[in-house]
C-alpha cells in the first residue's frame, strides 16, 4: 500500500465522476449555449449571445407553462392523498402480508411506462365500463368523454408518478417511533390530536421528499399529455420536445428547456441546503 | 361500525393496491386478443386467443426493436453495475475532500426530469455534429442507471460489519483478495439489485431515448410509433413476457438473499467463508 491510501476514493469514483460530468454537467453547459445562438436549421446556429431567446422561448408558451404547473400541482396533491393513508397501512398495518403489498406498489415499474400508459388509454376510452360509472354518478356530462381532457392527463400523471411518493413515504412512517404515539395517548391526546401532532410532523421529511419527487417528473412529462391528452392539453414538455425533434428551433427548445432546469435547480437545492441528500439517497448522508 | 373503523385503512390499502395493478392486468389480459376499438370489455374483440402468444415475434420491427433495446440494456447495466458499485464503495468506506461534492453530483441527475437530461444531451451532440444512434443511446443510459446503481449499493454497504474484511487480512489475504472473497460475496445481493434497476431503468426509458436515438429504434421507440395506429397486440404479449421475467428475477435475488441470511444466521459465529453467495 505504498501508493498512498489517500488517493484511493478518488480512484474508485473516478470512471462515475469522469462519466457524469461529461455526459450530464458538460451538457448543461451546451444547452445553455446553444440557448444563446441565433439562426435557422439552414442556416446554421452561430453563438452570438442571444440573450432574447429566453423571454422569446417563454412567449406563446405561457399557457402550457402555466398548465403544467396545474397539472403537475394537481396530481402531486392527489398523489399524495393517495399514499399517505396506504403508505401508512403498509407500514404499520399490513403484517405478513406487507413484502407482498410493497412489491405491488413497484410492480409497475416492471412494464414499460408508456405501455402502462397505453393501458390506461384503453381503460378510459369511450363508453368503457369507468366513462359508464362516471356519467352514472354524475360526474361528468351523459354525452363527456374522459380521454383528450385535463382530467386524463392529471389522472394519468398521479398514477405513473405514485410510487415516487409512495416509498419515501413509506420509509418515514417505517422509521417513526411508535412509542412517541403512544406516549401522545398516554397524555390524552385523542388519535386524531396524536396524528396531526406526532406522527404528521414527524412524517413530514417522507412527505417533502415524496412531493418533490412527484411533481419534477409530472412538470417535465409529455408522454401522458401525448397519449391522453388531446390538442389542448399540452403541456412544457410536449413543446420542448417538438421544438427539438420536429421544428428544429434548436436555440428557443435549449431556452426553454434551460428554464425549466434552472427552476428545478433551485427548488432542488434549497430543499438539499435544508434535508441534505437524503431524500435521494436514502439513509443518512453523513455517517 | 368498530369493526370497519379497525380495518378500514386495510380495505382501503387493498384496493388502492388494486388500483396499482390495473394497467398490467389490463395488458395481459389483452395479449390474448384483440384490444375492442370503441368499447371496453374483457370478452375481447374476437373472443380468447393463444394466436399472438404462438406468434409473438412474428412483426419484424418489433423483433429489432427489442433486440435493439435489450443489447442496450444489457451493455448499459454491465457498465453502470460496475462504475457505480465502484462509487458506492468510495462513498461509503472513505472520508475524502469533495465528498459532499460527489454526492450532489450523483443526487442531480435523479432529481433532474428526464426530458432536461435528453435535452442537454441532445444539445451537446448537436453541437458537435455527433450522428445519433446506438453508440449515443448508450451514453446516455449509463449515464442516468450510475445514481441508481450508487444508491442501491449504497444502502447494503452501510449495513456491513467491516470487522470480517479486518480478519481476512488478519488471516493474511491481501486487499484483492480480501475484496473478492470477502467483500465482493457479501455486498453481491446489493449489486446484482443495482443491475436488475439498471436493466429495468433502461429497458423501459423512452423520453431520454427519445432525444438521442436518432434513426435507431429501441422497443419503447417502437410503442411511442405506432401508438396512434394502436398497438399490436404482439406489445402486449412481449410486455407481459417482460414484466414476469422481471418479476421472477427479482423473487430470485429475494429468495437466494433469504437462503444466505439464514445460512448465516446457523451459524452461531459467522465467519468470513468464501463465496457465501
Amino acid at each position: 500500500m505504498t501508493i498512498g491510501r489517500r488517493f484511493i476514493p478518488y480512484w474508485l469514483l473516478l470512471p462515475g465522476a469522469v462519466w457524469l460530468i461529461l455526459f450530464f454537467v458538460v451538457p448543461m453547459y451546451f444547452m445553455g449555449e446553444l440557448a444563446l445562438r441565433s439562426g435557422t436549421f439552414e442556416t446554421g446556429f452561430t453563438f452570438d449571445w442571444q440573450f432574447s431567446n429566453f423571454p422569446d422561448s417563454l412567449e406563446g408558451n405561457e399557457e402550457q407553462i402555466i398548465r403544467s404547473f396545474w397539472y403537475a400541482g394537481v396530481a402531486t396533491i392527489l398523489a399524495l392523498l393517495i399514499a399517505y393513508p396506504l403508505a401508512y397501512a403498509i407500514a404499520l398495518q399490513s403484517g405478513r402480508w406487507k413484502l407482498l403489498l410493497l412489491f405491488a406498489v413497484i410492480a409497475p415499474f416492471f412494464t414499460t411506462y408508456l405501455i402502462r400508459t397505453i393501458a390506461w388509454k384503453t381503460i378510459l376510452a369511450d363508453s368503457s365500463p369507468v366513462v359508464d360509472i362516471l356519467q352514472a354518478l354524475a360526474l361528468i356530462p351523459d354525452d363527456g368523454r374522459v380521454l383528450a381532457t385535463s382530467g386524463a392527463v392529471i389522472a394519468g400523471l398521479t398514477y405513473n408518478f405514485l410510487p415516487f411518493m409512495i416509498l419515501p413515504i413509506y420509509a418515514s412512517i417505517e422509521r417513526l417511533d411508535l412509542r412517541l404515539v403512544e406516549a401522545a395517548k398516554d397524555l390524552y391526546a385523542s388519535s386524531r390530536q396524536a396524528f396531526l401532532r406526532v406522527t404528521l410532523p414527524m412524517t413530514a421529511p417522507g412527505i417533502v421528499a415524496g412531493v418533490l419527487l412527484t411533481f419534477i417528473p409530472a412538470y417535465g412529462d409529455y408522454v401522458n399529455a401525448a397519449i391522453l391528452g388531446g390538442t389542448n392539453q399540452a403541456m412544457i414538455g410536449n413543446r420542448i420536445q417538438s421544438l427539438y425533434l420536429f421544428q428544429r428551433d434548436y436555440p428557443e427548445a435549449a431556452a426553454l428547456s434551460f428554464l425549466m432546469m434552472a427552476l428545478i435547480l433551485v427548488v432542488v437545492l434549497v430543499y438539499i441546503r435544508a434535508a441534505g441528500t437524503e431524500a435521494f439517497m436514502g439513509e443518512d448522508e453523513e455517517r | 361500525m368498530a369493526w370497519l373503523r379497525r380495518n378500514g385503512l386495510r380495505i382501503y390499502a387493498g384496493f388502492a393496491v388494486l388500483y396499482m395493478l390495473v394497467p398490467i392486468i389490463v395488458i395481459a389480459v389483452f395479449s390474448f386478443g384483440e384490444t375492442p376499438r370503441d368499447r371496453l370489455n374483457f370478452s375481447l374483440g374476437g373472443g380468447f386467443t393463444l394466436e399472438y402468444w404462438e406468434n409473438a415475434f412474428a412483426i419484424e420491427e418489433l423483433n429489432d426493436a427489442l433486440r435493439t433495446s435489450l443489447e442496450l440494456a444489457a451493455l448499459s447495466t454491465v457498465a453502470s453495475t460496475a462504475i457505480g458499485t465502484l462509487m458506492a464503495l468510495a462513498l461509503v468506506r472513505y472520508q475524502f475532500v469533495g465528498r459532499r461534492a460527489s454526492n450532489l453530483l450523483i443526487v442531480l441527475p435523479m432529481a433532474t426530469p428526464e426530458i432536461v437530461i435528453g435535452a442537454s444531451l441532445l444539445s451537446m451532440f448537436i453541437i458537435y455534429t455527433i450522428a445519433l444512434g446506438f453508440t449515443t443511446l448508450l451514453i446516455a443510459h449509463i449515464m442516468f442507471s450510475i445514481s441508481f446503481v450508487v444508491v442501491v449499493v449504497r444502502s447494503r454497504l452501510i449495513g456491513f460489519d467491516r470487522s470480517l474484511e479486518e480478519a481476512a487480512r488478519d488471516l493474511g489475504a491481501t486487499p484483492f483478495q480480501t475484496f473478492r472473497y470477502v467483500t465482493l460475496p457479501l455486498i453481491l445481493p446489493g449489486v446484482i439489485a443495482a443491475a436488475l434497476l439498471a436493466f429495468a431503468l433502461s429497458i423501459d426509458d423512452f423520453v431520454i431515448s427519445n432525444f438521442n436515438s436518432g434513426t435507431t429504434v429501441t422497443f419503447p421507440l417502437y410503442v411511442f410509433g405506432v401508438a396512434l395506429r394502436g398497438i399490436p397486440v404482439q406489445v402486449n404479449v412481449l410486455a407481459t413476457m417482460l414484466f414476469v421475467v422481471t418479476v421472477a428475477a427479482i423473487l430470485l435475488v429475494i429468495w437466494q438473499q433469504r437462503r444466505a441470511e439464514r445460512m448465516a444466521a446457523v451459524a452461531p459465529e459467522p465467519e468470513p467463508q468464501p463465496q457465501v453467495a
